[in-house]
């Protein structure tokens, strides 16, 4: 680790100064001078390691008074930035009305790192790529651009399958933010101009010719909020892994339904751990719609979910894995009870 | 009684608790990294990012420039040190691959650069910031990588003296009724122990004193003061607690001459504190092996033919193996045995000792090999190891001194339900959940070594026993108070214990699980001792060492002795008859059939151990029996270990507690062996991928449901005064083939590479 400069922000805009005051030169935001300090379990690990190496860190814990809310309302769900993963995890309305968020919650980490880490934390995970995390490899294109990538033909298990470039591989590692790309939900997003909101899908940047790019965020920006429109009582998360818990996800579905008179209204599917960015599987959950379920919709889903999968020497595998954890996701979305 | 503290049964000690119990939870234990020094300076090791070449230059601007630095060693001003041979050759290191003695490099991760800092922070910092061109060479990096070698292992290895081998295998395995050929593979793992590899070295003038986490302080001492070049007993180890050794803190490792030496250089305390990532390739491993097996039988399950041939990998300049085949050749009855090891030479580093090392790889090829036999021959595997059972071993001709083996499998068979099992693969399922029932042998050598103690006796009872053994977790602080305190018949709580200190008597490594027996062996003779001086001063007319083993102990009150024939030794009496008051006695404790330098080379850091197969006229080995029961998702194929149930047989049991504290440990890392644990090597650099504790999976709270540890009652009296067999490794062996056994019943699918992960198991 190296030294560095600690500051303690007491509301947004001190928070959003003095993040801005260091970062006007250093864009992207991976490699931006100051960085933001919360549940701190992602930034300090890759600080012990040498990858992050911010001059200035700002601690927003102070901000959860006003941004670590938990509001479920009838139009919609509001999550604060710094919300506690465990504390959203086990939130009655959330576990009711919104299985797929509670559950991939529940399912990620560990008991001790949920009770830290933040839901805007959560979402801004790096990547766990072993040739990212080890500065001993100069080829990492998300550190060193341009450097080449050690894990396109190294030890790569665990890599991405879908939305990979000849740039990068690396997997994107969380679990909530498939729930929030599945569900449509909003990043809310405050910086230096006020308040501005996006879509959740669009936060997140496949590497392209720019893996050190990961989100459309800038730097100075923080996220403050989360929105989920609607109630997703009918919905999953599945997560496939190494043990029984502690593990990212091999692969994972979050997949949420709307089911009609046995008539598919509405479906949505993301998938974990198989990609680069949150991944939601538009052209598959549009053969949904309108369906009644049986496996061999099932299978045509999962096929068109991988359909432009490309596995690499040790990850093959989880373009077949992948189909069936969604198939399976949606058997148990579809043949859940509902807890009114 | 709990279940973590089993009621003890024939030939059981009493199940106490922990005699180190409440420093531990409480945090009072200091280990190697807790001990205060004045004034220390901090080191930080730098690594080297190539498996093979040389460091061309260093560019040390930046780091110099950190405020704090204080030296940077590298090969170029590193302190000259003396060679020391590995451990197999009469030396004490782990490997010879010594770093900073040129710009070589041998393998992945070297120690390039250590930074002496004034604080940790900064020695890291600087270590950061030191830049390093290299001179690469293409390395190999394991089986099949271009410009390994392979010989054979008898010939390259001292410790490796056969391969044995009885009849004629080739032509009883062509007559065989029923054959079988197969091939397993086993990966690289590391010890990965809770305390990092930490070493601290102060001078005070000549003396040095080395505060480090290991499993043989004597052997540490010795060859620390060879590589300096001065006299040993100038060094003293000091460790009074380890956390977790599990071989890896068994020979020495070069951290601990050059923190040493730059302490010397620098005239003050220095402290390192290696990261984990480091761990992986400072100190040793487990290798990755391969194995063919062939069996042959007859229709009714006799095994006729048996050869088991063996790959192991080491480094270039290290022979180090660990030839499963001294036990897997005696295992059952056969008539018609071969065997072969082989060593392959690859650039990486020196592999080591790591629980149960010679049989967690070869028992898993051997009892995956049973259970594949027992399905051709369409019979039980219980009962295809009752067929070939024995009470001799086959090579030579020895019985084993007991073996309890059949008793095990029948009682962890019933705790089980090993009857419920329908034996048809793809036969059980719950759910989602495919389920299947497979089981193994264990077994694990007998061994003791020479080992020596001092104990000193006060006439209100208070005992203090000194011995420079090892507490690595195992329990050894216990089972020594136990052992004294029954002996001299006093209270436990009246008897101190002292071990982990190299100024003690010498007792022989914490490893081949020899500390017990070895240990409280010395301990008897030596509590003996102190009973015959008594018992001499008060009845100096007696038979002394009659009437010594028939003396009555401090604790029981003289009235209820009244009965009996012999009086019980007044101690007051004896104490004032003696004129002292305190009795100390010192002794050395060797096995029967030890060497004659044994006493020689004990205080020189050469412990010679004895037992299993090489003893002279008999075999000792204890054995266990394990059952467990997986479960397969058929949509994710993940593999789950819900119950593990073994049941073992190992000598007197000195402390049920403790003894199935080890055994279920040894079970779930067992489990880990066969579903989780491998170090992964890019086989381009040769450099090991998954070098920290969130990517080299071990099990977690939520993958061990239920483990469950039968102690069978065994006495045998023919291995050592204390009737114990080690049993600290007994448990983590055959799990692998167990859990393997277990998924081809679950899925008709026989998997004979480890770790097994889901992609292993087809649709």
């Amino acid at each position: 680790m190296r030294p560095f400069s600690y500051q303690r922000a007491s509301d947004p805009d001190m928070a959003v100064r003095a993040l801005s005051a260091a970062a006007a030169a250093s864009n992207p935001l991976t490699k931006a001078a100051a960085q933001p300090l919360a549940g701190g379990t992602t930034l300090i690990d890759l600080m012990k390691l040498d990858v992050m190496r911010p001059a200035a860190i700002v601690d927003i814990n102070s901000l959860a008074q006003g941004w670590s809310a938990i509001e479920p309302g009838s139009e919609a769900l509001r999550l604060g930035a710094l919300a506690k993963m465990s504390d959203v995890a086990a939130h009655a309305e959330i576990e009711r009305n919104y299985p797929v968020i509670a559950n991939s919650l529940k399912l990620a980490a560990s008991a001790q790192l949920r009770n830290m880490a933040t839901l805007a934390g959560n979402v801004m995970q790096r990547t766990r790529c072993s040739y990212f995390r080890d500065v001993s490899y100069e080829n990492c294109n998300k550190r060193n651009p341009g450097s080449g990538c050690a894990a396109m033909d190294g030890v790569n298990r665990m890599h991405a399958v879908l939305g990979t470039s000849d740039q990068c591989v690396a997997t994107y590692p969380g679990d909530f933010a498939q729930a929030l790309v599945a569900l449509d939900a909003m990043v809310e997003i405050t910086g230096k101009a006020g308040t501005r909101s996006m879509p959740f899908a669009q936060l997140h940047k496949t590497p392209g010719n720019t893996p050190d790019i990961e989100t459309m965020l800038q730097p100075g920006e923080l996220i403050s909020a989360f929105s989920v429109p609607g109630q997703w009582p009918r919905s999953v998360y599945l997560k496939a892994r190494d043990r029984q818990s502690y593990e990212f996800a091999l692969s994972s579905a979050a997949v949420a339904l709307d089911v009609q008179g046995g008539t598919i209204r509405d479906a949505r599917v993301a998938l974990g751990g198989v990609a680069t960015v949150p991944w939601r599987a538009r052209e598959a959950e549009a053969l949904l719609k309108g369906q009644k379920f049986d496996d061999g919709l099932a299978q045509r889903v999962a096929d068109a979910a991988f359909a432009d999968a490309k596995g690499r020497q040790h990850n093959g595998f989880k373009i077949a894995l992948g189909k069936r954890v969604v198939m399976r996701a949606l058997q148990q979305a579809v043949t859940m009870e509902i807890r009114s | 009684m709990t279940a973590a503290a089993p009621e003890p049964k024939a030939n059981m000690g009493q199940p106490v608790p922990r005699y180190d119990a409440a420093s531990k939870v409480t945090g009072r234990a200091t280990y190697a990294s807790d001990m205060p020094l004045d004034n220390p300076a901090h080191a930080f090791l730098v690594t080297s990012a190539i498996a093979k070449g040389r460091v061309d230059s260093f560019d040390l601007d930046d780091a110099r420039a950190v405020r704090g630095v204080i030296d940077i060693v590298t090969h170029e001003n590193a302190p000259k040190l003396k060679e020391s041979k590995l451990f197999s050759n009469g030396g004490y290191a782990g490997t010879t691959i010594q770093p900073l003695k040129s710009a070589d490099i041998a393998h992945d991760g070297q120690i390039i650069a250590v930074v002496i800092a004034e604080s940790y922070e900064a020695a890291r910092e600087a270590a950061n910031r030191v830049k390093v061109s290299y001179t690469a060479v293409a390395p190999s990096a394991s089986f099949g990588s271009p410009g390994t070698t392979t010989a054979a292992a008898k010939g390259q290895n001292a410790q490796f003296k056969e391969d044995p081998q009885v009849g004629d295998f080739a032509r009883a395995f062509d007559e065989a009724e029923v054959k079988l050929t197969a091939s397993y593979d086993t990966p690289p793992q590391h010890h990965n122990p809770m305390e990092l590899f930490t070493t601290s070295c102060a001078w005070m003038g000549d003396n040095l004193v080395i505060y480090e986490g290991s499993q043989y302080v004597y052997g540490l001492k010795n060859g620390v003061a060879e590589q300096l070049g001065i006299d040993a007993d100038k060094v003293r180890v000091v460790n009074p607690y380890v956390g977790g050794g599990f071989g890896s803190r068994g020979s020495m490792t070069p951290r601990t001459a050059i923190i040493a030496g730059i302490a010397k250089r620098l005239n003050r305390p220095i402290k390192l504190v290696p990261t984990r990532d480091q761990g992986f390739t400072i100190t040793t491993h487990r290798a990755e092996t391969r194995h063919e097996i062939r069996l042959g039988a007859s229709r009714d399950g006799k095994l006729v033919a048996l050869r088991h041939e063996g790959a192991e990998v080491s480094s270039r300049p290290d022979a180090y193996c660990v030839g499963g085949t001294k036990t897997t050749t005696r295992l059952y009855a056969c008539p018609n045995v071969a065997s072969l090891v082989s060593i392959v030479r690859a650039d990486r580093n020196t592999p080591g000792f790591m629980r149960s090392p010679p049989e967690v790889p070869y028992l898993f090829a051997l009892e995956s090999a049973m259970d594949e036999l027992a399905v051709k021959l369409n019979m039980d595997p219980v009962e295809l190891r009752r067929i070939n059972d024995t009470t001799v071993e086959p090579i030579g001709g020895k019985p084993y001194t007991s073996r309890s083996l059949m008793a095990c499998f029948d009682e962890a068979a019933k705790a089980f339900g090993w009857s419920q099992r329908s034996p048809q693969p793809k036969s059980m399922s719950d759910g989602d959940w495919l389920i299947g029932y497979g089981c193994a042998a264990t077994c694990y050598p007998t061994q003791m070594a020479p080992s020596a103690a001092r104990v000193r006796l006060q006439r209100d009872g208070r005992t203090r026993v000194e011995i420079a053994g090892h507490e690595i977790g195992t329990g050894a602080y216990t089972v020594i108070a136990q052992t004294a305190a029954e002996r001299l018949g006093v209270p436990l709580d009246k008897v101190a214990v002292f071990l982990g200190d190299s100024e003690l008597p010498p007792a022989p490594v914490a490893g081949g699980s020899n500390s017990t027996a070895s240990t409280c062996s010395a301990v008897m003779m030596v509590c003996d001792q102190i009973r015959q001086r008594l018992f001499k001063a008060v009845m100096p007319s007696d038979s002394l060492t009659d009437k010594a083993k028939e003396t009555v102990g401090l604790s029981q009150a003289p009235s209820t002795q009244a009965a009996k024939s012999d009086r019980p030794l007044d101690i007051e009496k004896a104490f004032d008859a003696l004129g002292a008051g305190v009795v100390e006695e010192y002794g050395e404790w060797k096995p029967e059939g030890a060497p004659l330098d044994s006493f020689k080379a004990m205080h020189s850091g050469h412990a010679r151990i004895v037992g299993g197969h090489a003893m002279k006229d008999k075999i000792a080995y204890a054995f266990g029996a394990e059952f467990v029961e997986v479960r397969i998702n058929r949509f994710t194929h993940e593999i789950r270990c819900p119950r593990l149930v073994g049941a073992f047989a190992a000598g007197r049991i000195m402390n049920p507690r403790t003894a199935r504290s080890q055994l279920m440990g040894g079970l779930i890392w067992g489990m880990s062996s066969a579903l989780l644990e491998a170090t992964e090597i890019d086989q381009r650099n040769a450099r090991y991928v998954n070098d920290n504790l969130a990517d080299y999976l071990v099990p977690v709270n939520a993958d061990v449901a239920g483990v469950e540890v039968i102690l069978l009652s065994e006495q045998d009296d023919h291995i050592n005064p204390a009737g114990a067999k080690g049993l600290g490794e007994l448990a983590n062996v055959g799990t692998n083939a167990a859990i393997c056994n277990a998924i081809y019943h679950a899925t008709g699918q026989r998997i004979r590479k480890l770790p097994v992960r889901l992609e292993n198991i087809e649709a």
